[in-house]
């Protein structure tokens, strides 16, 4: 296999780890959403927390792309 | 470009001089980075003088930096508490040029050709600098308020002396790679969305260009999912300064308050 073929299919892989922090996004603002129904008074203290969680599990999937970004552009 | 058939999506990301060369050693040349660094800062200096006039019954506008300021107020002092006023300048920078950078630079200027916005936020330069800056907060309060001590932000505190040596180290290296974290995410969210809407564009023209009836079907699509990255890409723009904001008042406030 020559190299501009390994660093098209190696990028795609890379950008499988995107889906799962799409999983982790979904599933952070999901389980925000069933604490908050059940007590919408305290919902609002709890925004701050809710985008930090939603932060973190987002940066992994950013971390993805840059490394398939890194895979196409750099190499 | 287009018409070749091969999309370059990061040609928007070139820093290109506007006065003057790189070459001949010449370290001061004004670039299109500088140009829409200029831009941001006068958007933000209107923004803010406009609502400054401090009348004694505020106009809209003087509500909306009103508004502004205490929502940015309020988060400091809740993540930092009563010494949180102190902070207030940085992060209050901080989230405004976010904010104004990454929307400016969402703005669909493209329309006059030479006009294209080059988005500052999708240089990692400006958003790790901005998170050094952070850093350089975090460990001179820390250090300054409270000596050595400080490091003992890195050691639980009731925790059994087992798990004390082996949280330390791993505790250690979640903030070593914050300052890394905190400038990547900006800039990688804004930079990922204008990946995407370039080579979307660029789907939009070939498919004109190859005048056949699945072009047309291709180009709807891609001209609907063009709208919908742009909403994203505006909602992204305010969540990443907001983010941003929040996680740099919440480390000062760790080395203010240790625990």
């Amino acid at each position: 296999m020559d190299v501009a073929s390994a660093k098209l299919i190696g990028a795609g892989l890379a950008a499988i780890g995107v889906g799962a922090a799409a999983a982790g996004v979904g599933y952070v603002f999901g389980s925000f959403l069933n604490s908050a129904i059940r007590n919408p008074a305290a919902s609002d203290g709890q925004q701050g927390r809710l985008y930090i969680g939603f932060a973190a599990a987002e940066l992994l999937g950013l971390m993805a792309f840059a490394v398939a970004m890194l895979i196409l552009f750099a190499f | 470009m287009a018409a070749s058939g091969k999309i370059d999506p990061m040609h928007q990301f070139v820093i290109e001089p506007i006065f003057g060369s790189f070459g001949h050693n010449n370290p001061f040349v004004f670039t299109n980075s500088a140009l829409w660094t200029l831009i941001v800062l006068g958007t933000i200096w209107l923004f803010m003088f406009g609502g400054m006039k401090r009348e004694l019954i505020p106009g809209r506008w003087q509500v909306a930096v009103e508004g502004l300021i205490s929502f940015v107020d309020d988060m400091v002092n809740v993540s930092i508490g009563p010494e949180g006023k102190k902070f207030l300048p940085w992060v209050f920078t901080a989230f405004v040029f976010l904010l104004f950078a990454n929307l400016i630079g969402n703005m669909p200027f493209g329309i006059v050709a030479p006009a294209h916005p080059f988005t500052i936020t999708a240089q990692f330069t400006f958003t790790g600098v901005m998170s050094l800056i952070t850093f350089a907060i975090v460990l001179g309060v820390g250090f300054y308020k409270h000596g050595l001590h400080f490091l003992s932000l890195f050691v639980p505190k009731d925790a059994p002396l087992f798990f004390k040596f082996i949280i330390a180290p791993i505790e250690l290296i979640s903030f070593l790679v914050r300052p890394f974290s905190l400038g990547l995410r900006p800039f990688i969210a804004m930079f990922a969305g204008h990946v995407l809407l370039d080579v979307f564009g660029n789907f939009v023209v070939q498919a004109l260009n190859s005048h056949s009836g699945g072009g047309i079907l291709i180009t709807i699509l891609s001209m609907a999912f063009i709208m919908f990255v742009s909403m994203i890409e505006l909602l992204v723009a305010a969540i990443q300064a907001y983010v941003f904001a929040i996680l740099t008042s919440l480390y000062i406030g760790e080395a203010v308050n240790l625990h």
